[in-house]
């Protein structure tokens, strides 16, 4: 997809001689609707990174994934990427890979595995998990999950920043409970609590933030390990909801930045006005 | 003896005994089986030195057998949501043939659904809740209740490691940590001036010499 590097853009001031290279290549519409945002798009083209409890393969509701890779930790304490061919020891990730394929499906999927090393080492899994994923230039990495240690709030910072300048879209769960945790919190990152209501593209923008969209998260039917599929509830599946319609538009739209794809979701949101 | 170590040792001595903060999680847990309608309810703590997860509290099904048994720390349910700090409710885990197994094996009881969440104090996870089989249908509102009695079941747990803490420091070797400790929580009982202005003099004679 469009990277930094493609389109080099003035850094950090704007010459006049250089006002014609910033035109942007969008061309939207007086109204952005749905339609416009998403229809005809399947995701393809579009890098999605599940950063979570790995993806059974071959699961029939989730398909092919391009790659598996886990973050382990060696003798030393340092974490470090290694392909993967352990699947899912949970089950969340492949609801989560089943729940964007469900939206975008052909969009490309990555697995980061950053759990089953032991809960010790968990906040260096998931900080070594996040800039691997953001060094790859994934275009939507969803992120069900969280810390609390405020430790790695810093650098989890600095990595949020760094993907979104780097057009990648963090797409974070948000928590329900009365606690300070990351990133979430962040504004580079789209934070995702859930809704009641069934439809997989119903959304709606939240006027008070730091939680900034609400998606569907109760009662999914989604996949789970062993090849078959439970019904759950949780932001944890709002997150990938979201995850999965940034990848239509994408699909559709992949010069939007993170900024412009976060505009596209609050105008098509339903209870913005004026959204169709 | 440093000053944090005295404190840790005149808290297990003047705050509460280990076993009334294990009463408290067993009530926590009873009355989220019965506000849930539900089969089971227990409480994990994590285990930092062994980074495994040990059932603490149980209320149903396995309150006979349970308690003290472990698990890992970052695999299947409790460890997915232990690491990632995140609520989750399954409705019908029992379709989940590993899950099955491993949880029969364990616990003896394979439950059709549960509710999972983090128990997080300040910055620290410490454990989680579980609600098992409850016969409610599941709403958000709920899961808001669930979150409630997760707040009041990590208070209950940090207290409870406080305790072990100090119990551990008292039982290290040190005897005058465990005179101290048994000093201040008579002078705590007594409630008088007297006791206190006794050791304040003792601590100058002991100066001096």
């Amino acid at each position: 997809m469009t990277g930094e590097a493609a389109r080099p853009f003035p850094a950090w001031s704007l010459p006049t001689s250089a006002l014609e290279g910033i035109s942007i290549s969008a061309r939207w519409p007086e109204r952005v609707t749905r339609e416009w945002a998403w229809d005809g798009s399947t995701g393809r083209g579009v890098r999605v990174c599940i950063l979570d409890s790995g993806i059974e393969p071959d699961h029939p509701r989730v398909g092919h994934v391009e790659r598996a890779v886990a973050v382990e930790i060696n003798e030393d304490g340092e974490a470090r990427i290694e392909d993967d061919a352990s699947g899912d020891p949970c089950g969340h990730g492949t609801a989560c890979a089943g729940i964007v394929h469900e939206l975008a499906p052909d969009a490309s999927l990555f697995s980061v595995r950053v759990l089953g090393a032991g809960f010790k080492g968990s906040g260096n899994v998931l900080l070594e998990g996040l800039r691997w994923a953001v060094s790859q230039g994934f275009d939507v990495v969803n992120m069900s999950l969280s810390t609390t240690k405020r430790e790695f709030a810093a650098l989890l910072h600095e990595l949020a920043d760094s993907a979104y300048f780097r057009r990648t879209v963090l797409v974070a769960s948000a928590h329900n409970m009365p606690v300070e945790s990351f990133p979430w919190r962040f504004s580079s990152v789209i934070s995702v609590g859930s809704h009641e209501l069934p439809d997989p593209l119903a959304f709606y923008y939240n006027p008070s933030p730091p939680v900034e969209f609400f998606a569907r998260g109760v009662d999914i039917e989604v996949a789970w390990t062993g090849g078959g599929t439970i019904r759950s509830t949780g932001n944890s599946f709002a997150t990938p909801h979201i995850a999965g319609i940034c990848a239509l538009i994408l699909g559709k739209h992949p010069e939007l930045t993170p900024f412009e794809l976060k505009s596209v979701l609050y105008l098509t949101s339903l209870n913005v006005v004026g959204a169709s | 003896m440093t000053e944090e170590r005295l404190q840790a040792a005149a808290a297990a001595g003047v705050l509460g005994s280990e076993e009334d903060y294990r009463a408290l999680l067993r009530s926590i847990v009873e009355v989220a089986r019965a506000i849930f309608s539900a089969r089971a309810s227990s409480v994990f703590l994590l285990d930092e030195e062994a980074d495994e997860l040990v059932f603490e509290a149980v209320a149903g099904e396995g309150a006979e057998t349970l308690v003290g048994q472990r698990i890992p720390s970052s695999t299947g349910i409790a460890g997915w949501v232990l690491v990632t700090r995140q609520p989750l409710v399954l409705e019908d885990v029992s379709g989940d043939p590993r899950f099955s197994r491993e949880t029969a094996e364990a616990t003896g009881y394979v439950p059709k659904s549960l509710m999972a969440v983090p128990l997080l104090h300040e910055e620290r996870a410490l454990g989680v809740l579980q609600v098992l089989d409850r016969e409610s249908h599941f709403t958000l509102s709920e899961m808001d209740l669930l979150g409630l009695f997760a707040n009041q079941a990590a208070i209950a747990l940090d207290l409870l490691q406080r305790a072990r803490k100090a119990k551990a420091v008292l039982e290290g070797g040190e005897p005058a940590l465990a005179v101290v400790a048994r000093l201040a929580a008579l002078i705590e009982e007594r409630g008088d001036e007297s006791g206190l202005r006794l050791l304040e003099a003792l601590v100058d004679v002991l100066r001096q010499r």
